[in-house]
């Protein structure tokens, strides 16, 4: 027989939950409702006539080469920043787990990079790499490389990726040494005298330990590259040259803080929205069931 | 005692009435403009002006805009001349100054300024919608020494020229023979007004907001084409949107460089060599003579929703903004133009253009000929976003992923697209 506790309604559950509802209305609910409003007006800078055109702003969009190009871009830009930023990370973290002395030292240099700001370190690798200033530019130009992310869009994709993979590396890093120095050394010992070399020992046993730890970074790598890499991208490259660093964030600025078309960016930010809802629907609903823990 | 003495102070500040005068003039000529306001705040105890530093260009224009929209406005706001079709167009947004200045019973006359400035300002009835500024127009900056050194006689007068005169200076060692600087200013408007080209229909905008762009046209893809190929062979060297080229000039890279007069104070300050202005380089097949160029810079825009007697001091502040002593010395510190004659006439006076010959090739520019209706400026909506397409655009051409005539031809057809868009939000 089942069991069941009935509880007399009361007010209480409501009044505990509420500040939470509150908060999730006035900062969530509430902007992101204008913002889908916006996107359905055409309106001029000032705000002084306004129209309103349902979906035309949506349409514009999904006929315009321009944007889809930026999307393809989004999509290289953060595959690329999140396979090398988990990949060096996760070296730098296999390394540090066997350092026995000065791992302090060690630790705090690699965290370092996580403490500047996006802009600041945009800033440092625009000026490291400027074409007519910068000293590892002057590097290249004695060995010969033609290096000029001014004008060319490759090396300019490089850089940002560059830039915005060494600001995540730190993050990174600290998670994945969380997760090695969690698994039980008997274990790894215990491989140890069975004859299992380093590597081994790493892709058989380390490795799927830490894939909960992976699989979140995943997560986290792409949301960042995604969102978070705006300042590097706008102090380095500003999306160019010809729009070759142009992804959908720096994008929704440029039209609409630059470019003063409030509606098209409006729609373009609904789109964004509705992308990070589907990703994390898909990933926690499909992925993460892959996932061992 | 020493609390009633900032009492009594705070008690006098309350009566002087704050103009808010938000700009984009950093590093020295940030300065230059607080200086012009405090020494306007010194003539009389009314008023106060407060210069405000908001950013470049873009970021000063946007911020004004956000501010109008939270009804919290600056009096006056520096506005870029490609935004002026969206400024124009916000009528409920705008106090246009030559109504201002009559209202608040200022004496004002038009028609000391010069017709090249002026005209990019007014309405087609001719009223005056800003108050001209600070104005400058593209020159030729070249390296006197490197001209020397690479046996150089004379600064190329056309583009011919400056292909020879740029493959001596690689001859001399040089890095190379020229870069510029906002380019779709230089090389595509200014360029056109130059040799007497439509940017588009409708008078370049002006004749109404059903315009579009024609400036895909033979003569234009020429140049692009030209460039591009110097690029390769280094007798052009890109080196970014702005005024990111100036080190390439400066620290003696590249022999020429084609920007706003404007830089003539960060020139005079960086160059450890002798340097000089010319006009524009322009296509003796395709012009007899030059036409005149058109400029760039900025103007000052009042906005409205601020208590009536705030614009007494506005007005105030213009007049002596505007006046030949402040114009003169504004136009000799920084290289941009004076604005009115009155202030050219003054700094002739002084001997200014005898002591730095060439500093009066601008304004020599702005006034070769009377302006036609092709070299009178330009009107066109969403211009800011258009002339990031028409530079994404030249840096394909540069980089060699676009012919010529493939860019400019998209740079008409995306540019177009905009000015549908804001002929809609317009209307």
């Amino acid at each position: 027989m089942i069991k069941r506790t009935h509880f007399k309604p009361s007010i209480l559950p409501y009044l505990l939950v509420a500040p939470q509802v509150l908060i999730t209305l006035v900062f969530f609910i509430w902007p992101a409702s204008q913002a889908v409003y916006q996107s359905m007006l055409v309106e001029d800078p000032f705000g002084l006539k306004t129209e309103f055109v349902w979906f035309e702003n949506f349409v514009q969009l999904f006929g315009d080469d321009i944007y889809f190009n930026s999307f393809l871009r989004t999509i290289v830009f953060s595959s690329l920043v999140a396979a090398l930023s988990l990949s060096i990370a996760l070296i730098l973290a296999a390394m540090a787990d066997h350092v026995v002395r000065g791992t302090t030292v060690y630790r705090t240099l690699l965290i370092w990079p996580y403490a500047v700001a996006p802009a600041v370190a945009g800033a440092l690798w625009m000026f490291l790499f400027d074409p007519t200033l910068g000293i590892v530019s002057y590097m290249l130009h004695g060995i010969g490389y033609d290096w000029n992310y001014r004008l060319n869009g490759n090396q300019a994709m490089a850089l940002i990726v560059l830039a915005a993979s060494w600001k995540q590396i730190s993050y990174n890093f600290l998670f994945f040494l969380a997760g090695m120095q969690a698994i039980p050394r008997s274990l790894i010992e215990a491989a140890a005298i069975d004859g299992a070399g380093p590597a081994r020992r790493f892709w058989t046993i380390i490795f799927p330990l830490i894939s909960p730890t992976t699989f979140f970074l995943l997560v986290m790598n792409i949301v960042y590259a995604f969102f978070d890499t705006f300042g590097i991208v706008h102090a380095v490259t500003k999306g160019g040259p010809a729009k070759a660093t142009e992804i959908l964030v720096y994008k929704v600025y440029n039209d609409g803080f630059i470019g003063l078309d409030l509606g098209g960016s409006a729609a373009q930010s609904v789109i964004l929205m509705v992308i990070v809802i589907g990703l994390t629907v898909i990933q926690f609903r499909y992925i993460e069931r892959k996932v061992e823990y | 005692m020493a609390t009633v003495v900032t009492g009594i102070q705070a008690g006098n500040s309350w009566a002087v009435t704050e103009i808010q005068w938000w700009h984009a003039m950093g590093g020295v000529n940030g300065e230059r403009v607080n200086k012009i306001a405090s020494d306007f705040n010194a003539t009389q105890n009314e008023y106060k002006v407060v210069p405000v530093y908001k950013g470049n260009y873009t970021e000063t224009m946007t911020a004004a805009i956000a501010a109008f929209r939270a009804h919290k406005q600056p009096h006056i706001v520096q506005v870029f001349e490609v935004g002026t079709a969206t400024m124009m167009a916000a009528r409920g947004a705008v106090y246009p100054v030559e109504q201002m200045m009559r209202d608040a019973g200022e004496k004002f006359d038009k028609s000391g300024f010069l017709p090249a400035v002026i005209s990019y300002y007014q309405t087609p009835e001719g009223e005056l919608l800003s108050m001209p500024f600070n104005s400058s127009t593209p020159v030729l900056w070249y390296n006197k020494d490197a001209f020397k050194k690479a046996g150089i006689a004379e600064p190329p007068r056309t583009w011919p020229e400056m292909e020879t005169a740029s493959q001596k200076l690689l001859d001399a060692g040089y890095k190379c023979g020229f870069s510029f600087g906002w380019q779709s200013w230089v090389m595509v408007e200014n360029f056109s007004a130059w040799h007497n080209l439509p940017m588009g229909t409708r008078e370049n905008g002006f004749a109404g907001l059903d315009t579009e762009f024609t400036f895909n046209n033979k003569h234009v893809k020429r140049v692009m084409a030209d460039v591009g190929r110097w690029q390769q062979s280094r007798i052009f060297q890109y080196g970014g949107r702005r005024g990111d080229s100036l080190p390439m000039f400066t620290n003696g890279e590249c022999g020429m460089w084609l920007n706003s007069s404007a830089y003539y104070g960060g020139i005079k300050k960086q160059a450890k060599f002798e340097f000089g202005q010319a006009m524009l380089p322009y296509y003796p097949d395709i012009i007899d003579s030059p036409q005149n160029s058109i400029i760039g810079g900025a103007t000052l825009w009042v906005l409205k929703g601020h208590p009536k007697g705030d614009y007494k001091g506005v007005a105030k502040f213009m007049s002596y903004l505007s006046s030949p002593d402040v114009q003169a010395w504004w136009h000799q510190e920084t290289g941009y133009v004076p604005i009115t004659t009155a202030a050219y006439e003054l700094s002739r006076k002084q001997g200014f253009y005898e002591k730095n010959p060439g500093t009066d090739t601008a304004i020599k520019q702005l006034s070769l000929n009377t302006p036609t209706p092709n070299s009178r400026g330009l009107r066109f909506g969403n211009y800011v976003q258009v002339r990031d397409i028409i530079n994404e655009e030249m840096e394909a051409i540069w980089n060699g992923t676009k012919t010529a005539s493939q860019a400019m031809d998209d740079a008409v057809a995306r540019g177009n697209k905009l000015l549908r868009k804001f002929e809609k939000a317009n209307r």
